[in-house]
């Protein structure tokens, strides 16, 4: 799916996103009831350069001061972060890390900020991008992953054969759609029937204050684990101070 | 002279985390929480045929560093290169969470010190490692939010790679040795990807001149640097936790603006020296080579604090 085709089917009323520089997207869109949405992307699949993430990151401060707790929603079509000497030498991980705060921030300053991914998302890039929003939404055919399995091969020195054959039994590790929401990466998945624009509506009026990420992966059976081992450290932390 | 307690002061990077620990905090205060005893593991090893460790990597608890309350996390890098996973990240989120929680309480602490020894995402059990990763970053900076530090410390023999290089740059303040590396991708990952010529991960000077301690502190990407023993990180530790920027809109633009200005600055460059030279430093080639004394004595002279992180 093109931004364009993704942003007509999301806000129907109308919007004002153009393409910034370095494959992004800014502006504003209209919801049904006339309230704005502001809108920040990046396209083309285009790997997270230190370019892009303070591109993006510039966008949503400005968004930020404007004080007007506009909900934010993030397109998303990258790849993993840019692999170069040169972006790891200026310190791609400051970059990546400011995106994600910034992103963070505005969750904090009382913006709704949701991510569509609409494409692909990975390793760094996913975490700076799709996975800062409070909530993370994908479109069918779109593919966020960690690593892709010949790489996982590659470093656990295990055959992709058998490595594919254990992806049938656990979520824990391979790539895609599926095996993330089952760990509660993802909210919702829509598909070509959705009505896009009847989605986001309410999904921009969920509550999302808290991470209930990993409540998700237990109810859904692709993480469970974590949540309890989280709860049982807080239930400790005021144990051990005394 | 280097005085006698820190000749004495056992090596970070030789040391394991339970060592490390015990070598931050005041003495007999630490209180480990879901410790090896209560045998939190993790259950995705099995199908990999690898042996799990009865703390999963991660131990996390609460001290005192000079007599005022700490929560600490440390992560150990000798097993599974102190990944991020299921397991060992909610102990890192279920800690953060508490100490937001326990923020203006009794139970309250001064700082948190989160002791970085990391690959990054456990691929074994990559999707849960992801969302450890950014379950960590908005736990970390929920913390940072109600006004307490976040001070990382990297100088261990994994380095800070992955997420954990994003991790990092989450903190309130890094402090830094001359071994610590901080990093997204790793250099055997780009060579592996984009060839030897982009980035030869077998040259271990210029890994050190792209990761380093040295030239993370000298571009603003670390914050304190400390010779490498466990004390001198102490004291960085104690000192840094009175001088961190909160983490607030002003901080954030200030980033925006300090990021920005790197980019600018030294975009064109291809290795540190380049940069070096254009900030001004009279002999950048001798960087890598000088004792931490006269690196130390260099920084002092060049006020690159900043307070935008």
């Amino acid at each position: 799916m093109t931004p364009v085709e993704l942003l007509t089917r999301l806000f129907p009323s109308g919007h004002e996103v153009v393409a910034g520089p370095f494959n992004t997207l800014a502006g504003r869109a209209i919801l049904t009831d006339g309230a704005a949405v502001e809108i920040v992307g990046v396209t083309d699949g285009a790997p997270l350069s230190p370019e892009i993430a303070i591109e993006l990151a510039g966008s949503i401060i400005r968004i930020v001061q404007d004080g007007k707790k506009t909900p934010i929603v993030l397109l998303i079509d990258t790849a993993s972060q840019r692999m170069t000497r040169r972006d790891e030498m200026l310190g791609l991980n400051e970059y990546l890390a400011h995106l994600a705060k910034v992103v963070t921030l505005a969750g904090l300053s009382g913006h709704r900020t949701v991510a569509v991914l609409y494409g692909a998302a990975a390793a760094g890039a996913f975490i700076a991008t799709a996975l800062a929003a409070q909530t993370l939404i994908t479109i069918d055919g779109a593919h966020p992953s960690v690593m892709d399995l010949p790489s996982i091969a590659r470093v656990t020195k295990l055959p992709l054969e058998i490595l594919e054959k254990k992806a049938e039994t656990t979520p824990i590790f391979a790539p895609g759609v599926t095996p993330l929401a089952a760990t509660g990466a993802v909210l919702e998945n829509w598909t070509e029937a959705d009505n896009f624009s009847d989605r986001i509506e309410t999904v921009l009026t969920l509550e999302a204050s808290s991470d209930t990420r990993d409540t998700l992966g237990e109810e859904r059976g692709g993480r469970k684990v974590a949540h309890s081992v989280a709860l049982r450290v807080a239930a400790e932390f005021g144990k051990a101070a005394r | 002279m280097i005085p006698e307690e820190i000749v004495r002061s056992p090596s970070w990077y030789e040391s394991s985390a339970r060592n490390r620990i015990t070598g931050l905090l005041d003495a007999e205060t630490f209180r480990e929480i879901l410790g090896p005893a209560e045998r939190v593991m993790s259950p995705h090893l099995e199908l990999f045929d690898l042996p799990p460790a009865f703390d999963d990597g991660v131990i996390v608890g609460r001290g005192q560093l000079d007599g005022k309350p700490v929560a600490i996390i440390a992560q150990e890098g000798q097993f599974m290169g102190g990944t991020f996973a299921e397991v060992s990240g909610a102990k890192i989120v279920g800690l953060l969470r508490a100490v937001t929680a326990s923020a203006g309480t009794p139970d309250g602490v001064s700082a948190v010190l989160l002791l970085l020894d990391t690959g990054g995402v456990r691929l074994q059990e990559a999707n849960a490692g992801e969302l450890a990763v950014s379950e960590t970053v908005r736990a970390l900076l929920g913390v940072r939010a109600a006004g307490i530090p976040v001070v990382a410390l990297v100088g261990g023999r994994a380095g800070a790679f992955g997420g954990g290089g994003i991790v990092t740059a989450c903190c309130s303040h890094v402090v830094i040795s001359e071994q610590g590396r901080i990093s997204v991708t790793g250099p055997e990952v780009i060579e592996t990807n984009k060839g030897a010529e982009e980035f030869d991960s077998r040259d271990r000077a210029l890994v050190w001149r792209i990761t380093g301690g040295r030239s993370r502190v000298l571009l603003g990407g670390a914050d304190s640097y400390v010779k490498g023993d466990v004390a001198s990180f102490r004291a960085a530790a104690a000192r840094s936790r009175n001088a961190a920027p909160p983490f607030t809109l002003e901080t954030m633009a200030a980033e925006q603006d300090r990021l920005e200005k790197r980019l600018s600055s030294y975009g064109d460059c291809r290795d540190t020296p380049e940069i070096w030279a254009r900030a001004g430093l009279a002999d950048p080639a001798s960087v890598p080579d000088i004792d931490d004394d006269a690196f130390l004595a260099l920084l002092s002279e060049r006020e690159i604090k900043h307070d935008a992180r």
